[in-house]
């Protein structure tokens, strides 16, 4: 009799079988939405913004919403300027240049799965794309965190620290502000949920086979 | 005896009361449910939008007036031959030139720009009666971009600025004639014979809009020393053509309002455009002041005159461009010529008569219908249904009449003495009907008192029923002469209200950054390039030396609509109003000594009181020489 081990090692060497490639696949295909689609919207609605700013956070760029000619980028930076803000600028994230790397390699890694996957390779595609996903995310509330707390101490307008919402509805000052993951995030999440699936379907067929 | 007594008064009593139920109380219902409609259909909810822009000339104050149709709110205030210190105009370089030295001028005729017979949205076209001008306002931005003139040879350009059908041209006929070249004396005894009046078309680059009267653009007719009023351009079978009435055709001087009342008809002059340009290609004409000028009496069938009522004010062509309707404002009719008719009377050389040289139809073949609209009548606007509506000055009222039948159908007030009348989109192929605007001249009475000097009121008129139905009062400042509706539709996706960075904005002096503002001396000129964002300028500080020429490029660097600036420089005469990424430059010699600041007079925001700055000068000869 196999002991749980010899099992376990047994069940992480099986190649992925059509059904579970197909999904890695897909998962690959997943990550091109986070190169083509913003990770992250913020929202600012107040009573003389009643179509709310926009800002959009993509893997590479900050990008302002864009109305009637209005650029929401510089419209937030004038308006945070009041407070002593930092302007939002492209280089203060250094993450714009890896970021693209890290999702790019991801991808890869998960295309070369496609072909020579085993399960652990699923395993471990599964563990990077959680951890890539969980220190991005943790990354992005410690920008928000150090622009909201260090305002010049010159400003204009005297105001408590403060932190931005990461996730959810806040209200800052006149501004309610809306924060959630866009379709780029989607992105990753859709990797994870089509790779969970495709380590499934393998598991699957090893456990019936035994 | 008490009983009968009791039952005449129940009787009594129940008869008023009845009384009441039938003549009274209906009465005061009905009044008050016509108030309410009224209401109803002129109010727009805050937040909502009108259905039509009105563009009102504003007569000597030179300014356009901008209005939402049905609420007849002003919404904004065009400033075209009169500096406007609200905005800004005429404070820098570019609109200084453009106004050319000129404090004011006399906007009278706005035209919006067609294409096949509509209004395309794209310009608005205003003449300045006064010192011969036509502006071209870019309905992007709703602002000035060009001002022509004075233009040569014109003397009180009246009839202006009807436009063709598709905006080849921008058209002109002159109030007032003058010895030609303009700076030539001839003794006014001589008037009849060697003054000139003048009809001309400038032409209009289909692009860009630049209106041209040159050696190689445009042309103007020497005509009789008529005084030319107003015109109308052909359309549909007409286009091609142009009409304009004149009265004094007795060619008099002195008092005008005896000597030149004494023709029981004066005359439509109809231009045949298409003819002049193949004399124009065939070079049969002169240059007179570095413009082409065509004589009549050497380029035969460019222009006939039309029999017209007595002192004829108004002509207007109808949507379909078959009728041709003069008004003589000293008589009870308005006549409707018939564009097939004239052709014929042309072909069959039907005259009764010749202007030096120009031929004069015979009236009763070129004539269709007089319509009995009453007295005083001016000016003729269509409807979408096959109405036309007809003001009257001396009877106070618009006359509403059928095109076919020649039948005046119905007849509302107006207080007080219409002159214009505007339906919505009225001049083109396809009026929208629904509203009749009066324009009216007098309004005493109808507002709040404000002294000796009175507005102008205009009156908001429903014609979508049988009977025209008075809407509303409006009043605006002297003086709106003629009026055009546009659908708002039209302008929606074309209006900006950001100039942005590099797109609408590509002035070569623009700067975007705080950092590249800075300031250059050359010689005794200093050069400031200069930025406005909330709620600062950068520079702050220009230090110059008395004497010095400073030139000022203010960018408002804002990239959100509403976010405008102002620079202010006190005792220095200067304020000017930038727009979200507008670049504006001001040019002033700085000969006052001492230190003057200069601030923001557009409210920006909430520091807007702090954004100001200093201009240092320092006097002739050292800082010390104040002292």
């Amino acid at each position: 009799m196999e002991t749980l081990l010899q099992k376990w090692e047994r069940l992480q060497d099986t190649p992925l079988n059509l059904k579970s490639r197909i999904l890695t696949f897909i998962a690959a295909l997943s990550v091109v939405l986070t190169f083509l689609f913003p990770l992250w919207r913020m929202q600012f609605f107040a009573t003389f913004y009643p179509d709310g700013l926009k800002l959009y956070i993509y893997s590479y760029k900050l990008e302002g919403g864009k109305t009637a000619g209005r650029d929401d980028l510089r419209e937030i930076n004038t308006l945070n300027h009041y407070i002593g803000m930092k302007p939002l600028s492209q280089s203060d994230f250094p993450e714009f240049t890896y970021l693209p790397f890290v999702f790019g390699a991801l991808g890869l890694l998960t295309l070369r799965a496609v072909v020579l996957g085993k399960i652990s390779t699923v395993v471990d595609l599964i563990v990077m794309y959680a951890y890539v996903g969980l220190f991005s995310i943790l990354d992005f509330y410690n920008k928000l965190y150090t622009y909201g707390h260090n305002l010049a101490p010159d400003a204009p307008i005297k105001v408590q620290p403060f932190t931005p919402p990461v996730f959810g509805k806040k209200l800052i000052a006149q501004f309610t502000v809306y924060s959630y993951p866009y379709i780029g995030s989607l992105g990753l999440l859709l990797a994870i949920v089509f790779l969970v699936l495709a380590l499934i379907f393998s598991a699957k067929e090893v456990k019936s086979e035994s | 005896m008490k009983k009968q007594i009791q039952l005449v008064a129940l009787a009594s009593i129940a008869f008023l009361a009845l009384a009441l139920l039938f003549m009274g109380c209906p009465k005061k219902e009905a009044v008050k449910s016509e108030i309410a409609e009224a209401a109803l259909a002129t109010y727009v909810p805050p937040g909502d939008l009108d259905e039509f822009y009105l563009f009102y000339s504003g007569g000597h104050s030179g300014n356009i007036f901008v209005a939402g149709i049905p609420s007849m709110r002003h919404i904004a205030t065009i400033p075209v031959f009169t500096p406007y210190p609200s905005t800004g105009y005429g404070f820098d370089k570019e609109t200084k030139e453009m106004l050319g030295g000129y404090t004011w001028g006399d906007a009278h005729h706005p035209a919006l720009s067609e294409t096949n017979g509509d209004y395309d949205g794209r310009w608005l076209f205003i003449n300045d009666n006064a010192n011969n001008r036509i502006a071209r306002i870019d309905l992007k931005d709703f602002k000035v971009k060009q001002i022509l003139g004075p233009i040569p040879n014109l003397s009180g350009n009246h009839g202006s600025t009807f436009v063709t059908e598709n905006t080849e041209y921008v058209t002109i006929a002159t109030r007032f004639s003058v010895p030609i070249p303009k700076g030539t004396y001839v003794p006014v005894e001589e008037y009849a014979k060697k003054y000139h009046g003048i009809v001309a078309l400038v032409e209009v680059d289909p692009k860009t809009g630049e209106m041209r009267m040159d050696e190689k653009h445009g042309f103007q007719i020497l005509m009789p020393p008529f005084n030319f009023d107003l015109g109308d351009a052909g359309k549909g079978p007409s286009h091609g053509w142009v009409f304009w009435t004149c009265y004094n055709s007795e060619r008099a001087t002195g008092i005008l309002e005896i000597t030149a009342s004494q023709n029981d008809r004066d005359y439509i002059a109809a231009v045949n455009w298409k003819k002049a340009e193949e004399y124009l290609k065939a070079g049969k004409y002169k240059i007179i002041s570095g413009v082409r000028v065509i004589d009549p009496k050497e380029a035969p069938g460019v222009v006939y005159l039309l029999p017209c009522a007595k002192s004829p004010h108004g002509v207007d062509v109808s949507p379909d461009g078959k009728w041709i309707v003069g008004s003589g404002k000293l008589q009870s009719i308005t006549t409707v010529y018939n564009f097939d008719k004239m052709l014929k009377a042309i072909e069959n050389k039907d005259f009764v008569g010749e202007e030096d040289g120009i031929p004069v139809l015979r009236y009763e073949s070129v004539r269709e219908a007089e319509v009995q609209v009453g007295l005083g009548p001016l000016h003729t606007q269509f409807d979408d249904k096959g109405y036309a509506y007809t003001s009257l000055f001396v009877e106070s009222a618009i006359a509403k009449w059928k095109l076919g039948t020649w039948e005046v159908v119905d007849k509302i007030p107006i207080a007080y003495n219409i002159g214009h009348l505007c339906v919505p989109e009225g001049d083109t192929k396809h009026p929208a009907g629904k509203y009749v605007i009066a324009l009216n001249k007098l309004s005493h009475g109808r507002h709040l008192s404000v002294g000796p000097s009175q507005p102008e009121a205009s009156q908001l008129i429903d014609i979508t029923g049988e009977k025209m139905k008075l809407l509303y009062d409006a009043f605006t400042e002297p003086e709106p002469h003629y009026a055009q509706a546009i659908r708002a539709d039209k302008l929606k996706d074309k209006v900006i209200e950001v100039y942005q960075k590099g797109i609408d904005n590509k002035n070569p002096n623009a700067i975007w950054d705080e950092k590249d503002a800075k300031i250059v001396r050359k010689g005794n000129t200093v050069e400031v390039w200069m930025i406005a964002v909330r709620s600062r300028f950068q520079p702050w500080k220009i230090e110059v030396n008395q004497g010095d020429k400073v030139i000022i490029h203010l960018t408002n660097i804002e990239q959100t609509t509403d976010e405008l600036h102002g620079l202010a420089i006190c005792e220095y005469n200067i304020n000017i109003v930038v727009d979200p990424g507008e670049t504006k430059t001001i040019e002033f010699v700085a000969n006052k000594p001492g230190v003057f600041p200069f601030y923001c007079t557009n409210f920006c925001s909430a520091l807007h009181q702090e954004m100001q700055g200093y201009l240092l000068v320092k006097p002739k000869g050292g800082a010390t020489a104040m002292k």
